[in-house]
Parts: structure tokens; C-alpha cells; sequence
């Protein structure tokens, strides 16, 4: 046991969870339809008025966040790893959206401050 | 052992943190490859975050669909974020080669692995590229760090109408820094990646990890540029589309 960490092996093996090309690929579309959505509501939707700015940025921001979520658990393989290292990455990111949310809140005050 | 009883500070334990395995059961190195991007998550969450709260201070903001509409050697205007989409395009699909080399290393298939590394490192290159002429276009307009269009006309053309020019200098100033500071240092991790991949790649081609017998090392490099990845779809989202 003491030499498992030096053994030279996937740990795919282990657990059998892995990315199938067919898997990748499916992923690789996802990210493209959240992107293409992204861009209708950009090049369109906003511009003609049927979604007022400020209900878009929010819009945005969690098909991001969507993007994100699948490139991390997929592409880096993040959903298949031990769920001690997966909240090790991920508690602290919950963290700086935290604190995006809080600045960009905070940063709406200072526009009075402003001469 | 023998059937004598062992005091539980003895017992030879098994589990996860108990010591002599990786209790997170990955390489060190894997391990520490993600801990170094969270670190540079860090980085980049206080740029994006310092542009965030700098930006919703203002009155106003160049908007990018003004800004960023040119397909540049091709398109002088017209094509908003066209370009763009075109780069996020790219990194995307380098992602995607990236994992597929992944992919092929799981199953030690040498021609595979280079097939696919070769793909991304010309996605990168290809990225880097586009940014270069992002960056040339927008100089040639005027911006750089520290500098705006000297022309009040096309400075407006970026605002709305009856914006006071002092405000559209302020904002414009502010634009340019932070726009060319964080697609900067996005742009150097790129390329940074780049190089890693090639070297990464000339380790294949000789030999080195079918030697070893894993090709772990492509995975870890992999981590970094799906990073670089991640990294260019939050600028996108906070510069190109909020």
C-alpha cells in the first residue's frame, strides 16, 4: 500500500470513472450552445429591447458560472476526483464569487463619492 | 502477524489519512498543479474584481459592442464581437484537443497523444494571434495603457449620446488600462502554456513517457491549459458581454 503513491498507474483504473471521447465531445457542444446563447442574447435580445440590460448582465454571468461548472467537473476531470480534493478548489471559489458580489454591490455606493 | 493482540497505536491503518498513500488518492504533482491554480484564480479574480467595482463606480463605460466590432485586416465595423467569438472559438476547441490528448494518453497511444497536443498548441498559437491583432487594432485607434483617441469624435463613438466628454476620457483611461492589463496577463499565461505544451509535446515524441509508462505528465499540463481556458471565458463574459 505504502508504494501506491509512487506506483505509475491512472486512477481512472480505480474508480472507472472516465472521459470517453463521445463524453468530450457532448461537453464540447454544451460549451457551445451556453456561448451561441450568450451571443442571441448579446447581438439581439438586448440591442431590439427584449431583455433590458440589467436583467442580461445577471444572465451572463451564470451561463458563465455554467461554463465553468463544465469545463472544471469534465475537462478537468474535477467530478471524478476524491471529494476532498473537488471542495479543496471549490469552497474558496465560493468564496470570490462572494466577494464579487460584494464589491460589485459596493461599488454602485461609489459613484456619489465620485467629485 | 502473530494473534497477539495489537494496541491500536500500533494497528496498521488504511485509511485515506491515515499516511503512506495520497489521501486524495492523485499524484503530488497533479495535486499541486491544482492548488498553483487556485492561487491563480486568485490572481485573476482580483483583476476581474477590481475591474468590476472600478467599472460600476462610473457614470458611464465605453460599451463593447462599440468598441469591439471590427474582424481586423477584414472588417473596419459592423461585426460586433464577431472577433471575439472567433478567439473564444478557438480556445475552446484547444480545450477539447487538449482532453482528447488526455483521452489518448489513458490509453498510452503515443501517435494519439501527438496528434491531438500538436492541435492545441496551434490553437494557442492561432489565440495568441488574434489577440495580437485585437491589440494592434485597438493601439492603432488610439488606447494603449495610459492613452485614448486624441479625437473627441471618435472617442464618442464608443459612448452613449450625451455623455460629457470628461467622463468619456475617465472611463475611456480606465477601459484601456484594465482592458490591456488583464487580456495581458491572460495572454502571457497563454503563452506560457504554449511553450509548456511544446515541450510537453517533444517529451512525447522522444519517448520519455511511454518509457514511463504513464502519460500523466500530458494530463497535468492539460489542468493548466483548461485554466487558460476557464480564464479567458470569465474575461470574455466581463469585458465583451456585461
Amino acid at each position: 500500500m505504502s508504494t501506491e503513491n509512487t506506483a505509475v498507474h491512472t486512477h481512472d483504473e480505480e474508480h472507472g470513472e472516465t472521459m470517453t471521447k463521445k463524453k468530450i465531445w457532448n461537453v464540447f457542444f454544451i460549451l457551445l450552445g451556453i456561448t451561441t446563447i450568450e451571443f442571441i442574447i448579446a447581438l439581439w435580445l438586448v440591442p431590439k429591447g427584449y431583455i433590458p440590460g440589467n436583467i442580461a448582465n445577471p444572465v451572463y454571468i451564470v451561463l458563465t458560472l455554467f461554463k465553468a461548472f463544465y469545463i472544471v467537473a469534465y475537462f478537468m476531470h474535477l467530478k471524478f476526483e476524491k471529494i476532498g480534493l473537488a471542495l479543496a478548489i471549490i469552497v474558496p471559489i465560493l468564496f470570490i464569487i462572494g466577494l464579487i458580489l460584494v464589491l460589485t454591490n459596493e461599488s454602485h455606493h461609489w459613484i456619489d463619492l465620485r467629485g | 502477524m502473530s494473534a497477539v493482540a495489537v494496541s491500536p497505536i500500533d494497528e496498521v491503518k488504511s485509511t485515506p489519512w491515515s499516511g503512506g498513500r495520497s489521501p486524495f488518492n492523485v499524484e503530488y504533482g497533479k495535486m499541486m498543479m491544482w492548488f498553483f491554480l487556485l492561487s491563480d484564480a486568485f490572481t485573476f479574480s482580483s483583476l476581474l474584481i477590481s475591474y468590476g467595482s472600478l467599472r460600476f463606480s462610473m457614470p458611464t463605460w465605453p460599451g463593447a459592442d462599440k468598441v469591439f466590432q471590427s474582424v481586423p485586416g477584414l472588417l473596419e465595423s459592423g461585426a460586433p464581437l464577431v472577433f471575439v467569438g472567433l478567439m473564444t472559438f478557438i480556445l475552446i476547441m484547444s480545450s477539447v484537443t487538449m482532453v482528447l490528448a488526455v483521452e489518448a494518453g489513458h490509453r498510452n497511444s503515443k501517435k494519439e497523444v501527438i496528434t491531438w497536443m500538436i492541435l492545441t498548441i496551434i490553437g494557442g498559437f492561432m489565440f495568441l494571434g488574434c489577440q495580437a491583432l485585437e491589440w494592434t487594432h485597438l493601439h492603432s485607434e488610439g488606447f494603449w495603457w495610459s492613452s485614448i483617441p486624441t479625437d473627441h469624435k471618435v472617442l464618442q463613438e464608443f459612448f452613449k449620446e450625451g455623455i460629457p466628454y470628461g467622463q468619456q476620457a475617465t472611463a475611456a483611461h480606465a477601459f484601456a488600462n484594465l482592458f490591456f492589463t488583464i487580456t495581458g496577463f491572460h495572454g502571457f499565461h497563454v503563452f506560457t502554456g504554449v511553450i509548456i505544451n511544446i515541450i510537453i509535446t517533444i517529451n512525447v515524441l522522444v519517448g520519455t513517457y511511454e518509457k514511463r509508462g504513464s502519460y500523466l505528465m500530458v494530463e497535468k499540463v492539460g489542468l493548466y491549459w483548461h485554466f487558460v481556458d476557464l480564464v479567458w471565458v470569465f474575461v470574455f463574459t466581463f469585458f465583451y458581454l456585461v
